[in-house]
Formats: C-alpha cells, structure tokens, sequence
C-alpha cells in the first residue's frame, strides 16, 4: 500500500476515533493539559527566577573612592588597567563633575543641603570607578588586585584612593553568590522533577485511555491489519491531545500571570511575569507544542506496543 | 490445504488439545462438534496463530503457520474470514467503516472499497444499515456484518467460530444460508456449532471432539455426542 494512502488514512483515522471516543478525548486532555501547564510554569518560573537573580547580580559591584585631588589622566590608566583583567565585565568611570551633578539631583529638594553645596568653594567630591565583574564569585580577586594597587601607590608617597567599598559589600556579596548559585541548583531540580511527574502522569492516563481500546485492538490485528495500521490512529489521537493541550495551557497562562502580574512586579529586577508571558508568548506555545505532540506520541506508541505482542 | 499434524496445547497441565491430526480440503464445509471445553476453539485459534502449539504444526498449503515471522502474520490472516458468537465489531465504527477497515488494512483502493463496500452488506441484506453503529444493530445483523466482513477480501478459509450462539432461530438459519451460498462458490467453511438443527441439515463432513482429542470425522455426519 503506498506509503500516502496509508499516512493519511491512519491521519484520518485518529480524528474520527478522536472525535467519537469524546468523554475519553476530553479526559486525555484535561491531564495534559495540566501536565503542560506545570511543565510551561516551572519553565516560566525559571527563566523569571534567572532574570530576577541575574538583575540583582547586576546590582553587585565595587567601588572605587579617589580623593579630590586625584587627576583624571591617573584614573583613566587605572581604568584601563582594570578592565584588562579577565574577571571585569565593565568599569564605569564617574568624573568628579558627574558626581557632583549626580548628588545635586538626589538632592533636589534638599534645600539647605543645595544651599551648603552652593557656599563651598569647590567640589568637594572625589571620582569614582565603578566595577563590575563578570561573576560575584570574581569580586575577591579584583578587590585583592585593587588592594595590591593601593599598597604600591602608599608605598611611593601618592594617596590617591580614598576608600574602596569592597570591604563592607563583601558579606553580601558572599551570601548573594551562595544564594543565587543555590536557588539555580535547586530549580534547575524541580524543573527535572515536575516535568518527570508530568510525563508519568501523561503516560498513564494515554496508556489507560488504550487500555479500553485492548479489544478493538485485538480485532484489527484479527482481520489483517498490520501494526503500523493499528498503531498509527492511536499516535495521531496522541498527537491530536497533545497540541488540544497546548494551546488550552498557554491560553491558561494569560489569566494566571496576569493575575501574578502585581505581585511580581515588585521583585528585584523590574520585570514582571504578565510582560514576560505576552513578550515570550510564541516561544512559550511552541515549546508547550512539541512537549506535547512528542509526549502524547511517544505515550500512545509506547502504551501500544504492549497488545501488538503475539 | 489445511493440515493438523499432531497437534497438542497444554494449559497450566491441562491439555487443550490432544495429539489432534486432521486434514481439511480446499472446498470443503467442515463442521467441528463436541461439548463445551472439548477444544474447538482452541483449535481454531492456533490455525489464526493466536497462539502456538506445545507440540505438533499446523500448515496452510504446505506453510507451517507458526513458522511465519511476525511481520507476515497480518498478510496470512487476511486469507481467513473469521466470524465469532460475538461479532467482534469495532464498536465504534460503522457498519460500513467495519467492513472498509478490513479492506484498507490490506490496500484495497479508496475506489474499490466505495464500490464493494456496499455490494457485500448488499449480500447480506443490509444495504440498509451501511451508516449504523455496532449498538445500533440486532445480533442477527451485527452477525451478518461480521460476515460481509470477513467474505470482502475474497479469502480462501472461512472459520466460523458459533456463529449463531447468541441469534435467534430465524437469524441462525439466515447465517447458515450464507455461509453455504459461500462455500456454493468456493470458500472452504470450518464451523462450530452446538445446534443440533443445523448439523444434521447441512449434510456435510462432521468432526466430534472430546477432551481435546478427534473422536470422529464422518463424510455426511450427523450430531452424535
Ligand atoms: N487461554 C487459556 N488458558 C487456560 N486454559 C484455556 C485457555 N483457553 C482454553 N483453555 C482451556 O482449554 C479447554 C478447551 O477450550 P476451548 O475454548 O477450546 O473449548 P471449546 O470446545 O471451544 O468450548 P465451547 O464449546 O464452550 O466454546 C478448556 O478446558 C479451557 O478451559
Ligand atoms: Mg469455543
């Protein structure tokens, strides 16, 4: 038999089956559906987690105070010399103007703080070199460096840093490592756990749907059919429950992030998971999709085999 | 063209089949008799290669049936209608879709089951029901289905396992007259039967078991038990 004619008369098959054996159909996707669900939130809480820890590792960096009388040419070397280390992801140079006009905004509507600034005969900020490395775990080596620097510069007579901040930051900056390397491992586990359980779970209720189809199987095989024939329906009808599936659980999604929406938009990084959800939205639905379809094959093809057996 | 060489089945110790050795020709309307548990079905069963023999072959044309790779059942079993006290419709399907079932399973062209299709539930009289489901059908059409189904892809052996076990006189009387217009043209017909009535009517080879062995096999037999 050609290959087409019997392609799309299994195709045809799986829809008819699919249609008539409703109450079965409907309940096969109830439980996908929620399988899919926990599969697309747990990969939605992950990636939202991932945003969220990477936005306050951002805030993580270091600080480099100079005295007032620092010279700009001197603090631009240093400049250059940090970012070549391997460790530095960016450093921001803050001139002494900068920080001036930087603290006069803060304190707009001080007026007696505006008005003190006024009376002083100069700017009594120093420059500031702002570091950020490409891990938290890197910060100890590049404040060790800066220290190194620091000693050499004491040690010819020019004092040109006043303080370096790495010191007080230090203990958050070791708990947030500790934490955010964590909070990965941990979800990276659930993730495996929840989709292991959503997979169980769709695999039982296909392999009880095909359970209640033993008979029907028996019969096929008995007036010829092959096994690719008898088979085929049952993977479409998977298939068929699969994407069903999909689409419902990332229609789902709408009302519940947007429900979380206030919620989390107060987290540490300013992205909620309302815009995430609508700005990820055809990446969310073709992952649903081919978890489905492949989960709703597999399981059909698998729960199958074991009445194909002579 | 059907041959039984020795043929025993143990189950759990029990033995189904005993040592059962029986020729049937091309042609012929075979019936098989004997009380319940006598092994009828289970001899039926192992020339369909449900299951396998503890000991003897069975062979089709010369073929030791349980020697067919798996991959060449379905071909095999498409050269035997089967038809069983229980219909074994797809319940849910058609009266129609049953029968085109059987023949895409086998590759029959979309023109060939469209226009056949209706012709053999023409011949069992039911060019009426083409559109009814299984629980839409009395016992003696749900039969007559099964039957269309089993004749459509011409095969060489009919087995018809109490056909009438669960019909009505009149019914039964409407599937034994079918399946002897089939064997009129041709088909080799094994039947089992517990129906008095019908064995002594037809005048044909009867074999009578017993505990699994072949107690008799008369030309024009008579129910004897
Ligand atoms: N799958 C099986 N497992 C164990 N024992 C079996 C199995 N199939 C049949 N038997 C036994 O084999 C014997 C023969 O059974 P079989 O079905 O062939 O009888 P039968 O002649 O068809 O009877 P009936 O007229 O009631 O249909 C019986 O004792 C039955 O219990
Ligand atoms: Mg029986």
């Amino acid at each position: 038999m050609g290959v087409i004619v019997s392609t799309r008369r299994i195709v045809k098959a799986g829809f008819v089956n699919f249609w008539r054996n409703a109450v079965v159909s409907l309940s096969a996707i109830f439980v996908m559906t929620v399988a899919l669900f926990v599969v697309g939130a747990t990969i939605l809480m992950s990636v939202f987690l991932q945003s969220t820890l990477n936005s306050i590792r951002d805030k993580v960096d270091i600080n480099i105070y100079f005295t007032s009388d620092a010279v700009e040419p001197d603090i631009l070397v240093m400049k250059r010399e940090i970012e070549a280390l391997p460790e530095v992801k960016e450093v921001e140079y803050i001139s002494r103007d900068q920080a001036i006009e930087a603290f006069k905004l803060r304190h707009a509507n001080d007026t007696l703080m505006t008005q003190a600034l006024e009376e002083l005969p100069d700017n009594p900020l120093g420059a500031v070199l702002n570091i950020k490395a490409k891990d938290p775990s890197q910060y100890e080596a590049i404040a060790t460096y800066i220290q190194n620097e620091r000693d050499k510069m004491a040690g010819s007579g020019t004092q040109a840093i006043y303080s370096v901040n790495y010191a007080k930051n230090k203990i958050i900056i070791d708990r947030l490592t500790a934490i955010t390397n964590g909070v990965e491992k941990v979800s990276i586990a659930i993730l495996f756990l929840l989709i292991a359980i959503a997979i169980v779970i769709t695999f039982n209720t296909i392999r009880l749907a095909i359970y209640i189809s033993r008979e029907e199987i028996a019969i096929m095989r008995l007036v010829g059919a092959n096994n690719s024939f008898v088979r085929g329906p049952f993977v479409v009808e998977g298939m068929i429950y699969g994407m069903l599936s999909a689409i419902i659980a990332t229609g789902l999604f709408y009302p519940v992030t947007l429900w979380l929406k206030a919620s989390t938009k107060d987290f540490y990084g300013g992205v909620d998971l309302f815009y995430y959800y609508l700005t990820n939205l055809n990446e969310i639905f073709f992952i649903l999709l081919l978890v489905g379809i492949a989960l709703g094959a597999v399981s059909s093809w698998l729960a199958v085999r074991r009445y194909l057996k002579v | 063209m059907i041959y039984f060489d020795g043929v025993s089945k143990i189950y759990e110790g029990h033995a189904a089949l005993d040592e059962v050795t029986l020729h049937i020709e091309p042609g012929e309307f075979v019936s098989i008799v004997g009380h319940s548990g006598a092994g009828k079905t289970t001899l039926l069963r192992l020339l369909l290669v449900e299951d396998r023999p503890t000991q003897g072959s069975v062979f089709f044309e010369k073929v030791n049936v349980h020697k067919i790779r798996s991959k060449h059942i379905p071909e095999y079993r498409r050269r035997i209608g089967t038809v069983f006290q229980d219909f074994r419709l797809l319940p849910n399907k058609t009266a129609y879709e049953n029968i085109a079932f059987a023949m895409e399973a086998s590759g029959k062209s979309d023109e060939e089951i469209r226009s056949d299709v209706p012709q053999v539930l023409e011949l069992v009289d039911l060019g009426d029901k083409l559109w009814h489901f299984p629980h839409e059908l009395s016992g003696g059409e749900k039969q007559r289905v099964a039957i269309a189904r089993a004749i459509i892809s011409q095969p060489d052996v009919i087995i018809a396992d109490e056909p009438t076990g669960n019909l009505d006189p009149v019914n039964t009387y409407d599937v034994i007259q079918i399946l002897k217009k089939i064997n009129d043209m041709g088909t080799t017909i094994i039947l089992t039967t517990h129906n008095k009535g019908i064995i002594d009517s037809l005048k044909k080879r009867v074999i009578t078991m017993a505990d699994g062995k072949v107690i008799r096999d008369d030309r024009h037999g008579k129910y004897v038990l």
